[in-house]
């Protein structure tokens, strides 16, 4: 029990709701975005013939919604990667956080 | 002959580097932490140049540019979901698999789940991806030392089978790091080489439009256009196999297994973008090398040569370079088969070895030296397996057996790691029955499919294998078989009968807070990390 509550402590810290809030403040909608934007594709390939438009030359609608899909990839990952460096610091503020309110609950004579 | 001879000594060259890297290599293999995770001390950039190396296989190389070389547009959902994939992993999965993990991706499942049960589903499904995956490729090696050298196919794939052996049984997983490196050198060279002569034609003049113009032009726009919507089954297809690869690779165990050579999770994510530029980068040639067999080797002579396509691209070489380049890229090939195979099987046998032999059998009391011996026979255990595999498979198209690897990795491993870090109610009934559901349902659903079910007389180039009507009308399973993974999660977590509050209770199962904070921030050891951190002038009392 007493492991469990050490763990409990790091997730009550501010820095680590902080850091809990952003990640899923980034990654939920990213991640519905790109499986929206992956899967339009084969859907409307599949289903529809509105990307068989021509636009440069005989490069159709079809062919730039795939290469959009290239850019969205490496769009998404820098965005992710350099918040997800910046985010690093709230975990090491989580863990001094969790070991200040642990000395403090110790002293308390809660044990 | 003269060409032949040529291709023999670029062969021997390229096998000699890798051989000679091994050799240095194996002289820093001391341990099994080396063995597995190349000691978990990898650099960033080279892990990112090691991912591509795992990951651009003989499916990517040659598969690719062969089938947009044949049926044009829909070649490229192949490249498309290969690399958005790497979201999924990113986003997803590669942190919190970092963070738990330790030597495979089982050890990430028994991170939380503190039964042997786990570890055997999570290490057979490992071992059946690894093992589908590893037929395609020495199946592609076999096809490919076939139209070479003039091998028998058999004897191509005992060469091959018995280079990697020698590879992960002398370098493990140093080694085989180091082979990818220089592989996905040699490969990124050579397909970068490969479209500059392509756009250096006269009729290109270094414009990408005028390739798809030409392609329009002479051989007809429903190449350049997806294919026409008709049934309601072929539409799904094409949704079930975009499915299977934007979720497989999130379950692939070589590739998972990447994440944990790398020292800390800023490590996972810079090795990540390296990764996805130059795995991006690559596909994004495919279609010029695939076009561009389709102009200058011509359809016909594509087909003549693989029903499959899947030497459209060094026959590209042979017509835009000739016969030196012609060698040089079926070399650079070979490389790539053989080092994608040695990945698998570092996968494989750390499965095994790590998984089954030292936690299950042993119960954890191998010693290092014990369990380093049993990871190399396991190498070559399954080497040998994969090697008898794949003779009967010689008729099999490598893009179905690529295709299955990527579903059955979907079905049976994508569901039970994302449930493993989201979901709090998560049990081990679950995660075992899910691995099982999806596992099985994936490679059931294949065997009832047009794909084994061809019935008496398929449309070449398929060959009857088992001559029954399909009973499931599917090509690719994912669209069934991942929800049939999530549901079996689901209901087994439910018909457990107990709760993951009572599963903890009993040590069945670690603390969910426990794997929430660890998964998110790496912390691994509480009690020290607290105390380190701790204020020095307040010593705690514990």
């Amino acid at each position: 029990m007493e492991r469990h509550e050490e763990w409990v402590r790091v997730e009550r810290t501010s820095a680590f709701r902080e850091l809990t809030q952003k990640r899923k403040a980034f990654i939920l909608p990213a991640t519905i975005f790109f499986f929206v934007f992956y899967f339009g594709l084969p859907f409307l390939t599949a289903f529809t013939t509105v990307l068989d438009v021509n636009v440069i030359g005989a490069i159709n609608l079809a062919w730039i919604y795939a290469f959009a899909q290239f850019a969205m990839t490496w769009i998404l990952m820098h965005l992710y990667v350099s918040r997800a460096n910046g985010w690093d610091d709230l975990v090491d503020r989580a863990r001094h956080e969790a070991a200040e309110a642990g000395s403090a609950g110790g002293t308390g004579g809660s044990e | 002959m003269s060409d032949r001879v040529i291709s023999i000594i670029f062969f021997v060259l390229i096998i000699a580097l890798t051989l000679g890297i091994t050799a240095w290599a194996s002289r820093q293999n001391k341990s099994t932490s080396d063995h597995y995770v190349a000691g978990g001390g990898i650099k960033g950039w080279q892990n990112g140049l090691a991912i591509s190396g795992d990951y651009l296989s003989a499916a990517s190389f040659l598969g690719i540019a062969g089938a947009i070389s044949l049926t044009g547009f829909s070649g490229f959902y192949l490249s498309i979901g290969f690399l958005v994939a790497y979201l999924v992993v990113l986003l997803l999965v590669a942190e919190p698999l970092r963070n738990l993990g330790k030597y495979t991706f089982a050890d990430m499942l028994a991170s939380r789940f503190n039964k042997p049960s786990v570890r055997s589903a999570a290490a057979l499904s490992t071992i059946a991806i690894s093992m589908f995956y590893m037929i395609a490729q020495l199946n592609g090696a076999g096809a490919l030392i076939e139209l070479l050298l003039g091998l028998d196919y058999v004897l191509s794939v005992i060469i091959i089978g018995i280079l990697m052996t020698v590879y992960i049984v002398a370098g493990g997983m140093v080694a085989t790091t180091w082979i990818q490196i220089v592989k996905a050198g040699l490969l990124i060279a050579g397909t970068l080489t490969l479209s500059l002569f392509v756009l250096a034609q006269p009729s290109i003049g270094f414009n990408p439009v005028n390739l798809f113009n030409e392609v329009s032009s002479q051989i007809g726009s429903d190449m350049v256009k997806p294919p026409p919507p008709t049934d309601l089954v072929a539409g799904l297809d094409v949704i079930s196999l975009n499915i299977a690869l934007v979720l497989g690779t999130a379950g692939l165990p070589h590739i998972l297994i990447r994440f944990l050579t790398v020292p800390d999770a800023k490590t996972a994510r810079s090795s990540i973008i390296t990764a996805t530029w130059i795995i991006g980068l690559f596909y994004l040639l495919t279609p010029v090398l695939g076009y561009g067999a389709a102009l200058f080797v011509g359809q016909d002579a594509i087909a003549q040569q693989n029903p499959a396509g899947n030497t459209a691209a060094p026959q590209l070489a042979e017509a835009l370079g000739g016969p030196i380049f012609f060698a040089f890229i079926s070399a650079v090939a070979f490389a790539t088969i053989v080092a994608v195979v040695a990945g698998l099987v570092v996968a494989a046998s750390s499965a095994f070895a790590h998984d089954f032999y030292s936690n299950v059998i042993r119960h954890g009391n191998a010693s290092e030296q014990e369990q380093f011996r049993a990871a190399r026979f396991t190498a070559v255990g399954i080497s040998v397996a994969a090697i008898l595999l794949a003779i009967p498979a010689q008729n099999l198209n490598v893009a179905f057996l690529v295709a299955l690897a990527f579903a059955v990795a979907a079905s049976a491993n994508v569901p039970v790691i994302l449930l493993t870090i989201f979901w709090r109610r998560f049990n081990t009934t679950g995660a075992v029955t899910g691995i099982l559901v999806g596992l099985i349902s994936c490679v059931v659903l294949i065997i009832l499919s047009p794909n084994v079910m061809t019935g008496p007389n398929p449309e070449p180039p398929l060959t009857p294998i088992i001559p029954i009507d399909p009973i499931f009308p599917f090509v690719y399973p994912a669209l069934f078989s991942v929800p049939l993974g999530f549901l079996g999660c689901y209901l087994g977590t439910l018909l457990g009968g107990r709760g993951a509050e009572r599963e903890r209770e009993q040590g069945l199962q670690t603390d969910y807070d426990e794997i929430y904070v660890r998964s998110i921030t790496g912390i691994s050891s509480i009690e020290q990390e607290l105390e380190e951190s701790a204020p020095a002038e307040e010593p705690r009392t514990t």
